[in-house]
């Protein structure tokens, strides 16, 4: 174990140190996120909106298994019905139904524009399982007659996927980059933050709308090389959200370099790569996901706001912004569509409320500066 | 405060540029030009017009062109003189943004001219609607903190931010124009019109407030020169409104300059809802009619309000508060 030169200088004897170390071992620490965890768990109001978001993420990711009316399909004679409970009936892919041999292609021509193979998968189980029956219109229908109620579920697809993608895109910008800043120090640290900080007082909104609108210009040319209007989404959003989490990871960073335990553990002679991955990354880690959390509504408003102006997601494709424009451009002094403004609005609200009450929960449970106190 | 000004205005001026090089580069580079519409035009025509604008010139010829009054001629690199074009155009940095390239009877100028104040008064109806829901929310919560109504003002706060204004303005426009006939449901002119586009814009801004305010207030309220005032027998409400409020809204001073550039971003959104003819529908318009010197014109003169505003905010900042020193910022 340790060497007796160090014994001696200590006055120990050997077997107190093997008593010593071995008291050490059993008293077990509790660790950063046991500790967040118990806490996170006593805020009933941020548990309950993790129930929810949980919830609301399977229901989104199985869309397709449920039994639910076409979102996409056009049927202008039932414009702008009011929304009824009724059993429904059994329309849904009904030719298709009777005889037992559905192809992929036929079922993502007859639904949705863009479905994977586990999505077309998932609609097979759906058909077995539920046959041709689908439910009335819950929550009405739009100004095209499609279902308002499926279209706010699968919507929730496209938001909840370019919520996470964006975020996760800025997580990793503003990370890397924070981090370098934090760790190099000096007048490279200085010139990075200056950047940001040049970067902090652009008026984004108005570039990256200039920029989404030219980026129709070069969409062949994008396209190419892969790169469709939904990815232009992630990486522009992405490229907008990753300074504040730059700053955060970058000042955290700063202040761990010098904190007594990584000094203890300096001096106890751990290697700087262990430094690195046990005491410095958890630390940011907590941070880190206090910050995402609170970027993920973020972004997702941001993408509703961009759909909202008609300049983010791409119809047949749907998202809640794409919802909320429709109802809003559905308003008129005449009659009452009141079904399009509420239903999509309370999705959203909802969601970007638990995800707000979440991340208030998770900022509590994993700052540090709460650390022991209640 | 010279040498703080002259910062800021050297860091404004790197922006500036930085935004005006990379949207003029982007704006230029695109394949077919702001004139290729669906119905073709004749060639001649479009050489014409091409050359009107200037865009049969060297990029970086037509930056500096766009840019500076410089008066650059055809001739040359940076001949003078005769240009084939007839505008009298002078450059950015002058406060000349050139014509639009869609409404060819305006130029940028007249219709920012007409559009700003506009936007500006919602901008202001809406800081009003903001200052005055979030700190007097902020106050009643910090004075009676831990009560039902603290907590209710908290979960609406919480709800403000999470909220995007658009979503907002559907549920109060069904309220306030279709259940309770009060207001009308879009246009511009008189103050009703300005009320509900002005309340969400606002709210959310009131909320982020509140939570401020209640912070601050807290913080001020536990202080001992407060207690000294209670000891000396000042009336409560002289001790909030006199003593404790001043440094409450410290915060919130702060706030005031990202609110007001959110604002301005918001706008973009209500003016559409409200079908109301600001800055902000006009941009959206531009960019997606590729009517780009309109664009760029308003989202240039956004990066220098956004700037401006901010170095007031803590300009004011530090007027308030004297332990803050203006080098720190």
């Amino acid at each position: 174990m340790a060497d007796h030169g160090s014994l001696e200088r200590l006055g120990l004897k050997p077997e107190d140190a093997e008593r010593l170390l071995k008291e050490a071992r059993e008293f077990k620490g509790e660790s950063l996120w046991s500790d967040a965890w118990r806490r996170l768990r006593r805020n009933r109001v941020a548990l309950w909106s993790m129930y929810f978001l949980v919830a609301f993420g399977l229901m989104s990711f199985f869309a397709p298994l449920l039994p639910m009316r076409n979102p996409a399909a056009q049927a202008p004679e039932i414009q702008f019905q009011s929304p009824t409970l009724n059993l429904g009936d059994s329309g849904y892919l009904q030719e298709y139904a009777a005889d037992d041999k559905i192809t992929s292609e036929e079922i993502v021509n007859a639904y949705w524009p863009e479905m994977n193979s586990l999505d077309v998968l998932f609609v097979k189980v759906r058909l077995a399982v539920f046959g041709s029956w689908q439910p009335g219109f819950w929550m009405g229908t739009d100004a095209m007659g499609r279902d308002v109620l499926s279209r706010i579920v699968w919507g929730s697809r496209t938001s909840i996927k370019v919520a996470l993608i964006a975020s996760l895109f800025s997580l990793l910008i503003g990370v890397v980059y924070g981090a370098l800043s934090g760790l190099l120090g000096g007048w490279v640290d200085n010139l990075m933050m200056r950047i940001v900080d040049i970067l902090y007082s652009i008026p984004f909104i108005f570039v990256v709308i200039f920029l989404i609108t030219l980026i129709g210009d070069y969409k062949q040319a994008l396209e190419e090389w892969g790169i469709d209007r939904m990815v232009v989404l992630y990486l522009v959003i992405g490229a907008v959200y990753w300074l504040t989490m730059a700053r955060v990871v970058r000042g955290q960073v700063l202040a761990l370099k010098h904190k007594e335990f990584v000094e203890a553990a300096r001096v106890i002679g751990a290697s700087t790569p262990r430094i690195l991955f046990a005491h410095v990354v958890p630390n940011v880690l907590s941070i880190v996901i206090i910050y995402l959390t609170l970027t993920i509504p973020a972004v997702m408003l941001f993408e509703a706001f961009l759909s909202f102006l008609g300049l983010g997601v791409e119809a047949p494709e749907v998202s809640w912004g794409i919802l909320a424009a429709d109802g809003t451009a559905a308003i008129n002094p005449l009659r009452l569509f009141w079904w399009l403004v509420v239903f999509p609005s309370l999705a959203m609200a909802s969601t970007l409320l638990a995800l707000n009450l979440l991340g208030d929960g998770l900022r509590d449970a994993l700052d540090p500066k709460m650390r022991g106190k209640d | 405060m010279i040498r703080f000004l002259s910062r800021r205005l050297l860091w404004m001026a790197i922006t500036f540029l930085l935004v005006s090089l990379v949207s003029f580069t982007l704006m230029h580079s695109v394949k077919g030009g702001p004139f290729s519409k669906e119905r073709k035009l004749d060639p001649a025509i479009l050489a014409n017009m091409e050359a009107a604008y200037h865009l049969d010139w060297p990029i970086w010829k037509q930056y500096l062109h766009y840019m500076g009054p410089l008066n650059l001629g055809d001739e040359g690199w940076f001949g003078k003189g005769e240009q084939k074009g007839s505008d009298p155009f002078t450059g950015v940095l002058v406060g000349d943004f050139g014509p639009s390239f869609r409404y060819q009877d305006f130029t940028v100028n007249d219709i920012i001219g007409q559009s700003l104040p506009i936007s500006a008064l919602l901008g202001v109806v809406a800081m009003m609607w903001a200052l005055a829901l979030g700190v007097s929310a902020g106050i009643a919560s910090a004075l009676r903190r831990g009560s039902g109504l603290d907590l209710s003002m908290r979960l609406a706060a919480t709800g403000g931010i999470a909220l995007p204004n658009f979503v907002i303005a559907g549920f109060l426009v069904i309220l306030f124009v279709f259940l309770i006939p009060l207001l009308p449901v879009a246009g511009w002119g008189t103050l009703k019109h300005m009320l509900l586009p002005g309340f969400c814009l606002g709210l959310g801004f009131a909320a982020y407030i509140s939570r401020l305010t209640r912070t601050g207030m807290l913080e001020v309220l536990s202080q001992d020169h407060i207690r000294t005032a209670h000891a000396k027998g000042l009336a409560p409400r002289t001790v909030v409104m006199r003593h404790a409020l001043k440094g409450g809204l410290l915060p919130v001073v702060s706030y005031l300059g990202p609110a007001t550039a959110g604002v301005l971003t918001g706008s973009l959104v209500l003016e559409r809802i409200f079908n109301i003819p600001g800055m902000g529908s006009h941009f959206v318009n531009a960019a997606t009619n590729r009517d780009y010197t309109l664009a760029m014109g308003v989202t240039l003169l956004y990066t220098v309000l956004v700037y401006s505003l901010n170095a007031v905010v803590d300009l004011a900042y530090t007027l308030l508060d004297p332990r803050i020193r203006l080098e720190d910022q």
